[in-house]
């Protein structure tokens, strides 16, 4: 029983983990290479792609692991394997 | 436990306010005429006494206190830690300087180096916690049994360590040496003193305790200045906001001085300089003969005229310093004629990404960036005494919070650095360049004599242009408040800061390193039987031949900061990263597998840095081993064919191979839970 329970929690991990891994590598990735493009847009007085760069990812970056701690925390009490108060 | 963590609240609170005192004390002291060598002094010495306290206070002689701090250091101030720990001279000092000087290329460090937590915190840091050893050849030795995987992460480990490690203690040498006026290599020593005292007596315990004392100087001493740029600028001391306005009158102060006529002529004649080399280079061997006898009629000449002294004496030191044999000649002239082809092309637009002449130097350099920010991401992901830092939380739970933490400290600093480097970049367009040589500020004349900052007038006008002006990308954070004219006390508080970023991660490498050598090496290996006391004596003995190794190199003044802390991450990321990342979610890699993944991957990086950076190397007597890059990747991005090669190497060698015994497979799945199932 206790097998199937682990699968379901290490699946559950496994698809949060690769969708925070997407996120990551557009906003790393595939913003950067756009970066001449999106230079031509002004946000907040910056060329978008530089401010990407500068702040914009790194903000992503935050939410990230905020979001991975957040959620993983939930589903270790759900599936009954956070470990005990001290 | 709230007890506990309510008296460190109030500790720390207490701290960062007397902190902010002194600072503010030492201000009006200045006001009241304290000369500057004064206050230099106090902050250097009254901060390193600080740090010494703390390791004095924190001593330990228990086993798990010292290497990681008896696993109870809660999630925020462990994120603070790893922050300052993290943060070393080359992001306090080199990053503005690199942003500053190489503009949106520059955004790649930080990138990387935040980007790098999102794989700490996803792929690693959380199962590394509840692995829960000591260091990280422990994970690779437990899960791939044996003691070869053990010992290539040892050696990996030190590798990459120790050219950080260097890096850090370099970097000391040189704030010691400007603001206090000892020799760089007194500095050097001076230096590796403060780096001891926190690391010697109490381990990770005090370093711990002390990486969070300097991250709140290091926090401060790196706002401060740009806030005050950012108030005269535009009247809001908030930076990270205002920049973008500054950044617009950068670029048109930059189209302006571009195109100034006496530009121009500079930039022309730096490339009829380049020129000159070039056909130099191409009459090897005559040229040198010529070249000798070139300058010795010179200064015949000179000698029956009335030149003055002082010019005869720099003409006979350039005769002298010629090279003696064609081979040594072409080196050095190349390289004279990339500094002045440099020098020579028309400059780029701070915000312009990816510049070059044709689209196809433009797709290289996009490609380059690309694969920096990635290498840069996966070293930081893969370097030991980062993750090292994972194991000193008390849960899992908490090193899951302890990497959000993290990231949010070092962010502080990172979301300044560009700023920064708007802001100086505007203080010296608008009041620097321009003005008459015989007229400049002091900070120029002072950081000369250091050998960071260099000028030519190069077209005799008496004035300074852009390009007749060099500047060492490590000058920019040290000499800004000087720049701007703040008061002295703000560039005290930044050698302060400077100087805490790189005791911080100098303590944390040297603490990895003998970490990997006493408990990997000789308590896993050679003497599993040694006692408690044993193992902590020979932790503390390379401890410190490790630290006296390191400043003896760091003395010989190898190239610059950030470029050789760059070569860390790339040999890191190609040695662990595979075989970590394969270790926790791949239960089929198996030992073959990953200490050939490491091995290849390390020597493949290796051999690419080498190859692509060097032509000889002399001490060796290696001559004519120089290769054109593959795809134009420059050799600090070596590690993007290293970690590549690592993964292939890992899946297809352990599928050739037999599957890892039951054992080891419960093992990994025992990881991958916080706790077993109920």
């Amino acid at each position: 029983m206790s097998t199937t329970r682990n699968a379901r929690y290490w699946r559950r991990n496994m698809i949060v983990t690769a969708m925070l891994l997407l996120l990551w590598f557009l906003v790393t990735f595939v913003a950067s290479y756009f970066a001449r493009e999106l230079n031509g847009v002004t946000f907040l007085g910056f060329p978008l792609g530089f401010y990407m760069g500068a702040q914009g990812a790194l903000v992503v970056y935050v939410f990230i692991v905020w979001f991975y701690a957040y959620y993983m925390n939930r589903l270790d009490r759900e599936y009954g394997v956070e470990e005990g108060g001290d | 436990m709230s007890d506990i963590s309510q008296r460190l609240r109030r500790y720390f609170l207490v701290y960062t306010g007397s902190f902010l005192l002194l600072v503010l004390l030492l201000g009006v002291l200045e006001r009241f005429g304290l000369p500057p060598h004064w206050i230099g002094y106090s902050f250097l010495f009254l901060t390193i006494i600080l740090y010494a306290s703390i390791g004095v206070i924190a001593r330990t002689s228990d086993v798990s206190e010292y290497y990681v701090a008896g696993r109870r250091i809660p999630a925020l101030y462990n994120g603070m830690a790893t922050g300052a720990d993290w943060m070393s001279a080359a992001s306090f000092m080199g990053m503005a300087g690199t942003l500053f000087l190489s503009g949106y290329q520059g955004l790649a460090y930080v990138m990387g180096w935040t980007g790098g937590y999102v794989l700490v915190a996803l792929l690693l840091a959380p199962y590394l916690r509840r692995f829960g050893q000591y260091t990280i050849p422990d994970f690779l030795g437990e899960r791939y049994g044996g003691n070869a995987a053990r010992l290539v992460g040892v050696g990996a480990t030190v590798l990459a360590s120790f050219v950080y490690v260097v890096a850090q203690i370099y970097g000391v040498g040189l704030i010691t040496s400007r603001f206090v006026g000892l020799q760089f290599e007194v500095g050097v020593f001076v230096g590796l003193a403060g780096i001891l005292v926190c690391s010697f007596l109490g381990g990770m315990r005090a370093v711990t305790w002390t990486q969070v004392a300097q991250y709140v100087i290091l926090i401060v001493a790196y706002i401060v200045p740009v806030a005050m740029l950012s108030y005269k600028a535009t009247g809001l001391p908030l930076p990270q906001l205002v920049y973008g306005e500054v950044l617009e009158r950068v670029e048109a102060l930059e189209t302006t001085i571009f195109n100034a006529p006496a530009e121009l002529e500079v930039r022309r004649l730096y490339r009829e300089r380049a020129d000159a080399f070039a056909s130099r280079i191409d009459h090897l061997p005559e040229s040198l003969s010529e070249e000798r006898q070139r300058l010795s009629a010179a200064i015949s000449e000179m000698k029956s005229g009335d030149a003055s002294m002082r010019d005869i004496v720099v003409v006979e030191r350039q005769r002298r310093e010629l090279p003696q044999t064609a081979a040594e000649a072409r080196d050095y002239w190349e390289g004279s004629m990339r500094q002045a082809a440099e020098r020579g092309a028309p400059p780029i637009h701070h915000a312009t990404p990816f510049p070059g002449a044709s689209e196809e130097e433009r797709d290289t350099s996009r490609l380059n960036f690309l694969a920096l920010v990635f290498c840069l991401m996966v070293g930081t992901a893969a370097l030991p005494h980062v993750l090292m830092r994972y194991y000193t939380t008390p849960t899992v739970r908490e090193a899951r919070s302890s990497v959000f933490w993290s990231l949010f400290f070092i962010l502080l600093l990172y979301f300044t650095a560009p700023a920064y480097a708007v802001f100086a970049k505007y203080e010296i367009y608008s009041g620097v360049i321009g003005s008459s040589i015989s007229e400049l500020p002091g900070w120029i004349a002072a950081w000369s004599k250091v050998g960071l900052v260099a000028i030519e007038d190069m077209n005799g006008d008496g004035l300074l242009q852009l390009a007749e002006l060099t500047l060492n990308p490590d000058v920019i954070v040290l000499a800004t408040p000087e720049i701007a004219g703040l008061p002295y006390v703000v560039s005290g508080l930044v050698a302060a800061g400077a100087l805490a970023a790189a005791l911080s991660t100098a303590d944390g490498l040297l603490l990895t390193i003998a970490g990997a050598l006493s408990h990997d090496v000789y308590y896993k290996i050679i003497r599993p039987g040694a006692t408690t006391q044993w193992r902590l004596l020979v932790s503390k003995t390379m401890l410190l031949i490790v630290a006296v190794v390191a400043a003896t190199v760091a003395a010989q003044k190898p190239a610059s900061i950030l470029f050789m802390v760059s070569w860390a991450f790339s040999i890191a990321a190609a040695a662990f990263f595979p075989a970590l990342v394969c270790g926790i979610f791949w239960k089929r890699a198996n030992r073959a597998g990953a200490v050939s993944a490491m091995l290849v991957g390390l020597a493949l990086t290796v051999y690419y840095l080498v190859r692509v950076q060097f032509d000889a190397i002399p001490w060796l007597g290696i001559h004519g081993i120089g290769m054109a890059p593959w795809f134009g990747i420059q050799s600090v991005s070596a590690g993007v064919w290293g970690v590549a090669a690592g993964f292939v190497t890992l899946v297809v060698v352990s599928l050739l191979t037999s599957p890892p015994s039951q054992r080891i497979q419960d093992f990994v799945e025992s990881v991958r839970y916080p706790r077993t199932m109920r």
